[in-house]
């Protein structure tokens, strides 16, 4: 199915350049895009808040449905054993995907939110006291600052957060000074949602090791744009959700270092998270099961692992590669239409074209844009602090996924001239 | 399918680029914010009273055209007006742009007609009430007051 993509045809498409992928050809795959909006072909670029569903998803949530569903690692009938092994592969689907050590450290959660409020709720309040510190960034989502806000407050400890320059950049100068030894986590997003700002990570925790303090990242936008290897990376924790790389919703991964997670208490008592329990004692299951407690979202799961794997067939090099045309493209003629200033200008920046125009509201923007079929995200993006770092209250932000087209950017600079006339 | 232009009406258009009353209000007896988190809109809503009456009445503030140019007319229509006849035309405001109202002409909403578009944007309503919660908030202080004096 999906290994169309390594193009058939001998036809170049309209708009690809790389043979390798053929984007006319992927976007088969995905069968809400071929709709019209308000009479206009639907033009889809709201993927920083949620992505499209390849058949491959929605057919192994159908398949699981209608021929594997039961509970899974406790059931000694056929069909649980099925639905275990379907989980359990795609918990190896997940590992090698962020290329950890083990499947043991994948560990499934309801997403990028319930990931750092886990680890926040864990590690966190097991390793912070009075005093200490937890240092994030100017430009999180709204996801990576409150469950530490609430963890420092439980405490009273301190959130510091490492400023950004004009261009939406961490200024990386500024980190050493402010990873003190009252240090006791970093967390630090990889791409940043509202600016699209790549986050040179592999050197934050490198900087953050050097003092021996733990670097959790949220790679909610990363992971659907660029390749992540966790060891490369040495990331203490890594998060993600699902749903923005091609998955369902309600489903997301923790990845911790062994180590970590087998010292951490756990998060939710319940099923699955114990190997035996008596109303005086209970002993707690091995990791990753001593964190999933409960029935999880197992169906949820199998179609993560779908995602996955149709990710990885295309390729991610090849989806980044796309991805920067799209953005280039973007970049250079929207910046080019009179009274448009973009928001988030950072050299190494992944997918996501956030701007404003002289006069014209975002929330006015984004109605006209869907009048055209255009769908775009407007709003403070649950980054309300980058707002006011920029002094704007909203922005309009189009973000971009692997099915995207040239002919798309042209539509949407179409309907920000189009924007222009009726506010003329 | 609705149309653009039954939303952003050459009136609202005009009032989003130059608002009345669209300044502190020197004097001011009371005053309310408004605040939408969804866009960011944030208005706040001045009134000088006499009485039951509102003499005067002005806003500051951001938001969208369709925010903006609603907190204008409305200080238009409400001026001079009772707090129960300002009341009176917000319920019928409201009516309009939720598509629960009759013909518009019979409701005598005047020039607030122009909001009728409205209607065929569901998620564009908070922007069109906003100024007027504000405005009520800021009379409801007002009874706040006198229940206390």
């Amino acid at each position: 199915m999906t290994t169309a993509a390594k193009s058939v045809s001998p036809a170049p498409s309209v708009s690809g350049t790389r043979r390798s992928f053929d984007v006319q050809n992927i976007r088969k795959e995905f069968p809400i895009l071929h709709q019209l909006i308000n009479g206009k072909p639907l033009v889809y670029l709201d993927n920083a808040a949620t992505s499209q569903k390849p058949r491959a998803v929605i057919d192994a949530i159908r398949n699981y449905y209608e021929r594997d569903n039961a509970n899974i690692h406790r059931g000694v009938h056929t069909l649980s054993q099925r639905a275990t092994d379907h989980y359990e592969a795609a918990r190896e689907t997940v590992r090698c995907f962020l290329n950890a050590d083990r499947a043991g450290e994948i560990v499934f959660v309801r997403g990028t939110t319930e990931g750092i409020n886990l680890v926040a709720q864990t590690f966190g309040r097991a390793n912070v006291r009075a005093g200490d510190e937890v240092l994030i960034a100017a430009l999180e989502h709204h996801s990576n600052i409150v469950p530490w806000q609430l963890l420092c407050q439980e405490k009273g400890a301190k959130l510091r957060v490492a400023p950004i320059n004009d261009a939406g950049e961490l200024i990386l100068e500024n980190l050493p000074s402010l990873i003190t030894e009252r240090t006791r986590i970093v967390a630090v997003a990889h791409i940043s949602n509202a600016l699209g700002t790549i986050n040179p990570v592999r050197q934050i925790v490198e900087m953050a090791h050097a003092r021996n303090v733990p670097v959790l990242i949220d790679g909610a936008q990363a992971v659907p744009h660029l390749a992540v290897d966790v060891r490369e990376l040495d990331c203490d924790f890594y998060v993600f959700s699902g749903h923005k790389v091609y998955g369902p919703t309600g489903i997301g991964v923790l990845y911790g270092k062994s180590a970590l997670l087998e010292s951490m208490p756990p998060y939710q008592g319940g099923g699955d998270m114990i190997s035996s329990v008596s109303f005086e004692k209970t002993t707690y299951n091995k990791v990753p099961h001593k964190f999933e407690a409960g029935t999880p979202d197992i169906a949820g799961v199998i179609g993560l692992g779908a995602a996955l794997q149709f990710v990885q067939k295309l390729g991610l090099e090849n989806i980044a590669a796309h991805e920067e045309e799209l953005l280039e493209r973007a970049t250079s003629s929207v910046s080019a239409i009179p009274g448009v200033q973009l928001i988030g200008t950072a050299r190494n920046k992944a997918g996501v074209l956030s701007f404003i125009m002289d006069g014209i509201h975002p929330h006015d923007i984004g109605t006209i844009l869907d009048q055209n079929g255009i769908a775009i995200r407007t709003g403070h993006h649950c980054a309300q602090p980058i707002m006011d770092r920029f002094g704007i209250p909203a922005t309009a932000r189009a973000s971009f996924g692997l099915y995207n087209t040239l002919e798309e950017i042209d539509a949407l600079v179409a309907g920000i001239h189009r924007v222009r006339e009726v506010f003329r | 399918m609705p149309e653009l232009g039954d939303l952003y009406q050459e009136v609202i258009l005009e009032h989003s680029k130059v608002p009345r009353n669209f300044r502190e209000l020197a004097g001011a007896d009371r005053h309310a914010e408004g605040y939408n988190p969804l866009c960011g809109d944030r208005f706040t809503v001045y009134l000088k009273m006499e009485g039951d009456i509102i003499r005067d009445v002005a806003f500051q503030g951001s938001g969208c055209a369709i925010s903006k140019a609603s907190a204008s007319m409305m200080t238009q229509s409400v001026k001079g007006k009772t707090k129960e006849e300002a009341a009176a035309i917000f319920d019928r405001f409201h009516k309009l742009v939720t598509g629960r109202s009759p013909a518009p002409e019979s409701q005598d909403l005047g020039k607030l007609s122009v909001f009728s578009g409205v209607s065929e944007y569901p998620v564009r309503v908070k922007c069109a009430t906003l100024a007027w919660h504000t405005l009520r908030a800021a009379l409801e202080e007002d009874q706040k007051t006198i229940s206390t004096e």
